[in-house]
């Protein structure tokens, strides 16, 4: 090793520092709730070919790849001679760009010394892009909102007028969105600013050096990683609710000397409403659960994301084709690591957790003066997002994790925050006792929400949930994770998917899904046991039927609460 | 004034406690290690050392101000007393399901801390009040005394109280509060709308939980110390020093003693904070490197930047998310893994990575020839000449540099095929680096720029590093002051009386009342005046009056510092254009059309800031003889480069040297790189700048 290899070190950590001051300053300066209480972003840096070489770890995994992939799409469609110092690009294409109409990416060429040097991209989702509205109820992308194909925002400094105008005329909060597009374009021009700062403190003219070291190395790590598991393949199969039709997930996976391939064939075809998923988005989920599995610390680049490869038959749900409806393609996404996981626990056995609720819980309400009756003078119409988690999978050596997103990494909004955004009440938000599938490891325990508008409203509840039909499986013995549940406090049925009515007075009741649990339940140590029922995670009856705690270890643990003690 | 004012300051670290006495303009240091049984002991011990040197009685003390990592620590540590939580029907798991998200993404074996207190501890009545303070639901005494019967049942120490949206509306908090007080006379009570009266039920109710959880040990601790040096005869009044850099009584701090939470640090950023008035500096970055972790704070206009929120006891490789969020107002600093303690090795990329593991003092880094084998930073800083192995810490202990080499070789140099100066350069590079991006992205979270900034580095390591720091992050001057070890016990003895009170209270400006704003701010003064009247019933107390707004539907607020005019007159065009004006500043520009709201409002009382004197700053008055020269490193050219050494003592008010130079004194050492030049300065400070 010599001295410049100290020099490219240093440089690497510098541009993964880069693209987290890009991903901060978005946050700071966002107006939409997905990007800035969730965490719902991404951001990076690439090379003149439009490679990635670093990317911001955010909560978002579904953007991965998708960024990876999108740069080389800008560049094609823009074209080489068309790049000039000053431009900004953008698009929501769900195909070239993240997966749904809702992600605005954007693009900034990086000059230096008059040449071009790299890019940086960001996406982030927005809350509203107009047509039908955030849901699955479109029948295709045409009714899913404003589609704007890769184009230039701004030529050599100057901001496309005509597009913003038409922009502002097609949805439901103008200032907001266009805001957030001036928030994606500052932190491009942050992340290009801190890119020349350190070039010209290491004197560089180009990045080829770097960007060969970074992906060098990521490579080789990477490959490492995949020649150090057994050549095999194995099949996962998931079925989830869907619509109003199950879906099932069929994925083979192989081990090959230099790549793992994600084989979707045999999957669902695609469906009516929106929850398909492009390819882009899929392969994100698929490369994430073998990358957390395998290489977790290697940092997602260009290289390191290559031995992932997936296919999926066009037209199948994880292949949806333009026009398919595609705006909740997070769905059927954060489903795609439970089925990796059910083939790549057949490959390296004992690595990977049971599965969880996979999908986020989130619904989205609109609340408006009763219709039944006298409304208040200070009644009001509001849009309020909520995203909530259920539990995830046990893991072989630790209980799942309590009401906490995964895949997904994003972030909860405090209820204090929610009934401040609207007219909403949350009247409950907590743990859901006895939810956690049974297990050596018990699965993570869901949650129970109960939803309300205050006096003299009415609402639709836009509810985006899974599990209601299927929920979590074990492994390895592992019992299954409680079911969705979705009623109203009168006790009218309601569905998983969806947009619905209720009336004034009325709260939607739900409990979210729980982890399935991991290993025979009668492995699971005594102490463990214990301290479940103590925290009242699980009931004395669960304690007792299924994990045979005796009537005395009972009565001991229930004495030492009523005097206050851990356990 | 005929009699020279006496003032101690104390400040308990995680290894030494650090005791300073000024006698006038005089001051005395001792550096003694922490006690942890009996906390008090090493203060007694210390100053009785600093007294003897002195040479004056402990009853001639004006005026004590203590800092401490005991509140930290015990938090860290889960070292507190038999907490019960009361909190809302339906939110019992506040606490425990935090932000629902996973703070390290590529972790299939991730594990979130525990809430400090387990689900059985937390007990819950009806009752509801809505996001506008109006009841929803009511709660009468008889919903709250079969709790509160069980409760005491349990045998709890300490209550603490969190209902939804008392920051609004605290009547059923102070109502549970009665029913405690009727009950359970022993036990201490911690209401959220007194501790933390902020909007977001995770962050108030786990700062209600912490005070509450700490609230016996501090108590008993406080009233000990106060005994013990009623005992050796002091007579003065006894101060704490508080997590936003400023003083209350040791009464406000028994009440309330998470505001004591890295009231250490805090005490370094007010140091900082001084020496930056000494030089007329208003755009200062503080650089605090000690054994394990680096402490970096902006400081604009001599002020240390603070906050509402921060995050104790990380316990995921310091990474933001695994600790658990403080609402309180607090000194912003981000701090890293990053000391002269931290530890090396090669990752899979091929990597060096630094830190957050530390050799701690047992066995410590290789060259302690305690049995460490893995490369520490100050390994590194050895092997690359920047420390004299033979005169570490006054000489008080000889370092071997065959065991930093071997350790250096066998963990980063075999892998890596480097020999051990290579290794050490790259491990130096390294942990420099991690510091300079944690500075980076600070700043950037702010809306800085540090090119404009001057560095004050001060801790046993910084001076080390200092100088790297500033060529990578083009900071062009660097202050080292004097005391530099004992630094955050002296910023103690600079900090004013103050107390910040604020309140989360919706307001957009559509909707604007003046009248409320008045009410609602002069409440908020009178409030935060009393704790300071309570401290210092003579000085004038100065007000500063700050609102936090944001366009409705952003989700981060900038504060806007108001005058008092502005404050107790207000305006709602006023308003608009200070929060324009500052928002363009940060972000380049506006955006038209939308409303704007405020979110907390908050006053900050604090007696005047001690006048410092501007120091001169003489230009080269001659050059600092060096009395001998060593090899030293030299990242510029990768090689290393004769250097100078100078003893800091040996250089005269005006006196120059060239980098390369080693400074040397008995606390620490300070590297001048090859790109700068450093100036003796009258108060003591090595003033470094770039060359000419």
């Amino acid at each position: 090793m010599t001295q410049s290899n100290v020099a490219y070190q240093v440089m690497w950590n510098r541009l993964i520092s880069v693209v987290e001051e890009q991903a901060q300053a978005l946050v700071r300066t966002a107006f939409s709730t997905s990007v800035r209480e969730a965490g719902d972003l991404s951001a990076g840096v690439y090379d003149i070919q439009g490679q990635m070489l670093a990317q911001a770890v955010t909560g978002t995994p579904g953007h991965v790849n998708a960024m990876a992939d999108a740069v080389a799409h800008f560049i094609r469609r823009i074209g080489r001679d068309n790049i000039f110092e000053g431009d900004i690009y953008i698009t929501n294409d769900p195909w070239e760009g993240t997966g749904h109409l809702h992600d605005i990416t954007m693009v900034t060429p990086s000059f230096h010394r008059g040449a071009l040097v790299g890019f940086f991209a960001c996406t982030a989702h927005i809350v509203d892009i107009g047509g039908r509205g955030f849901g699955a109820d479109a029948a295709s992308v045409y009714e899913e909102g404003l589609y704007i194909p890769i184009m230039k925002f701004a030529q050599r400094g100057e901001v496309d007028q005509t597009l913003v105008r038409i922009v502002r005329g097609n949805v439901r909060e103008p200032d907001q969105l266009i805001g957030d597009i001036y928030a994606l374009a500052t932190c491009n021009e942050i992340g290009h600013r801190r890119l020349i700062e350190m070039m010209e403190e290491f004197d560089l003219a180009d990045l080829t050096g770097i960007a060969a070291f970074i992906l060098d190395n990521s490579r080789r790590a990477t490959l490492e990683r995949i020649a150090a598991l057994p050549r095999s393949s194995a099949t996962g199969e998931i079925t989830m609710d869907g619509f109003d039709t199950p879906i099932t997930l069929k994925v083979k996976v192989t081990v090959h000397d230099d790549r793992i391939v994600s084989d979707f064939t045999g999957s669902s075809g695609v469906d009516k409403k929106g929850i398909n998923c492009p390819l882009v988005y899929a392969k994100a989920y698929a490369c994430y659960a073998l990358k957390v599995a395998i290489a977790p610390e290697i940092p997602n680049n260009a290289a390191s994301l290559a031995p992932f490869e997936i296919e999926a038959p066009v037209n199948s749900i994880v292949n949806a084709i333009h026009p398919a409806p595609v705006a909740l393609r997070h769905i059927v996404g954060h489903f795609v690591p439970d089925a990796v996981f059910n083939a790549f626990d057949q490959i390296v056995p004992g690595l990977v957790p049971a599965e969880g609720a996979a999908c986020l819980c989130n619904f989205q309400v609109s609340l408006r003066p009763r219709s039944d009756g006298r409304a208040p003078a200070d009644a009001r119409r509001s849009e309020v997002l909520t995203f909530n988690s259920g539990g995830s999978g046990a893991r072989p050596e630790h209980d799942g994790l309590n009401a906490t997103a995964f895949p997904s990494g994003v972030m909860t909004m405090p209820v204090e925050a929610t009934e401040h955004a609207g007219p909403v009440i949350i009247w409950r938000k907590e743990l859901r006792p006895d939810s956690g599938g049974a297990g050596q490891q018990r699965g993570g325990l869901g949650q129970f929400m109960e939803v309300g508008a205050r006096e003299g409203h009415e609402f639709d509840i836009q509810a985006m949930f899974d599990r209601v039909h299927h929920p979590a499986k074990g492994r390895r013995g592992g019992g299954e994770g409680a079911p969705t549940t979705i009623v109203q406090d009168d006790g009218s049925k309601m569905n998983g998917k969806g947009k619905q009515f209720v009336a004034h007075g009325r709260k939607v009741v739900m409990a979210f899904p729980g982890g399935a649990g991991y290993g025979d339940p009668k492995d699971r140590g005594a102490a463990s046991i214990k301290r479940d029922l103590a925290r009242g995670y699980i009931s004395e009856e669960t304690a007792a039927k299924i994990y045979g705690l005796s009537p005395s270890d009972i009565a001991a643990v229930q004495s030492a609460v009523t005097k206050g003690e851990d356990v | 004034m005929t009699k020279q004012s006496v003032r101690l300051g104390v400040d308990i670290g995680g290894t030494f406690t650090d005791v300073v006495l000024e006698v006038g303009t005089v001051s005395f240091s001792a550096k003694v290690l922490t006690t942890y049984v009996a906390p008090e002991n090493a203060i007694i011990d210390g100053m009785q050392q600093v007294c003897a040197k002195a040479g004056i009685d402990p009853s001639a003390i004006d005026q004590i101000i203590h800092g401490t990592t005991l509140a930290t620590n015990a938090l860290i540590e889960r070292r507190g007393a038999k907490t019960a939580l009361i909190t809302t029907e339906g939110f019992r798991d506040v606490i425990e399901m935090r932000t629902e998200s996973r703070f390290e993404q590529y972790d299939l074996n991730l594990t979130l801390p525990e809430p400090l207190l387990a689900r059985q501890m937390r007990y819950t009545v009806p009752g509801r009040m809505d996001a506008s303070g109006q009841e929803l639901l009511p709660l009468t005494r008889a919903d709250i005394e079969p709790v509160v019967a069980q409760i005491a049942a349990a045998g709890y120490d300490s209550v603490a109280v969190g209902l939804i949206h008392s920051y609004l509306n605290d009547a059923h908090e102070k109502l549970v509060g009665d029913v405690l007080a009727d009950m359970m006379p022993d036990a201490m009570v911690s209401l959220s709308c007194e501790v933390s009266p902020q909007m977001r039920e995770y962050e108030r109710f786990n700062t209600v939980v912490a005070n509450a959880y700490i609230k016996p040990l501090m108590k008993s601790y406080l009233g000990r110390l106060e005994g013990r040096l009623r005992d050796e005869g002091v007579t003065c009044n006894i101060f704490l020093m508080h997590s936003g850099g400023g003083i209350i009584s040791i009464e406000s701090a028994a009440e309330f003693p998470v505001r004591l939470v890295e009231s250490g640090p805090a005490g370094g950023a007010v140091f900082a904070a001084n020496i930056a008035a000494r030089y007329g500096l208003d755009k200062v970055l503080s650089f605090d490197m000690g054994g394990t972790t680096a402490k970096i704070c902006l400081i604009k206009n001599q002020t240390p930047k603070t906050s509402r929120v921060f995050e104790v006891a990380r316990t995921y490789r310091f990474k933001k998310g695994s600790g658990m969020p403080i609402s309180i107002p607090v000194i912003d600093m981000v701090e890293i893994g990053a000391g002269g303690g931290s530890l090396a090795h090669v990752d899979a990329m091929r990597q060096i990575r630094v830190g957050p593991e530390s050799a701690g003092s047992e066995p410590g880094p290789a060259c302690y020839g305690r049995g460490g084998a893995k490369p520490a930073v100050t390994d590194a800083d050895l092997v690359l000449g920047k420390l004299d192995p033979d005169n570490f810490a006054g000489g008080s202990m000889v370092l071997d540099t065959a065991s930093s080499a071997k350790a250096l070789t066998d963990v980063l140099g075999d892998t890596l095929n480097m020999d051990a100066a290579t290794s050490a350069f790259g491990l130096a590079e390294v942990v420099d680096e991690n510091m300079a991006n944690a500075a980076r992205v600070h700043a950037v979270e702010n809306g800085e720029d540090l090119s404009e900034y001057t560095m004050i580095a001060f801790g046993g390591a910084a001076p080390l590093h200092a100088g790297r720091l500033c060529e990578k992050l083009g900071v062009d001057r660097l202050l080292v002051p004097e005391g530099a070890g004992v630094g955050s016990a002296i910023g103690f003895l600079r900090a004013p009386f103050s107390f910040e009170a604020n309140r989360s209270v919706y307001m957009t400006l559509a909707g604007f009342q003046p009248d409320k704003i008045k009410a609602l701010l002069a409440d908020l003064q009178s409030e935060a005046t009393g704790f300071v009247r309570n401290c210092d019933a003579i000085s004038p107390i100065l007000s500063e009056f700050k609102v936090y707004m944001r366009y409705s539907g952003q989700g981060w607020e900038i504060p806007i510092t108001l005058t008092e005019d502005q404050a107790m007159n207000p305006d709602v065009a006023t308003f608009e254009a200070r929060f324009i004006e500052d928002y363009v500043k940060l972000f380049g520009r506006a955006v038209d059309g939308m409303d704007i709201e405020i979110t907390v409002w908050s006053v900050n009382a604090t007696t005047p800031p001690e006048t410092v004197a501007r120091v001169e700053q003489d230009a080269g008055l001659g050059v600092a003889a060096p009395h001998e020269t060593r090899q030293l490193f030299d990242p510029a050219v990768a090689d290393f480069v004769s250097a100078g050494v100078v003893l800091r003592d040996d250089m005269a008010v005006g006196a120059t040297c060239d980098g390369p130079t080693v400074i040397t004194e008995d606390e620490t050492t300070i590297i001048v790189p090859s790109s700068r030049i450093a100036t003796r300065q009258p108060d003591g400070c090595i003033d470094m700048r770039i060359k000419p």
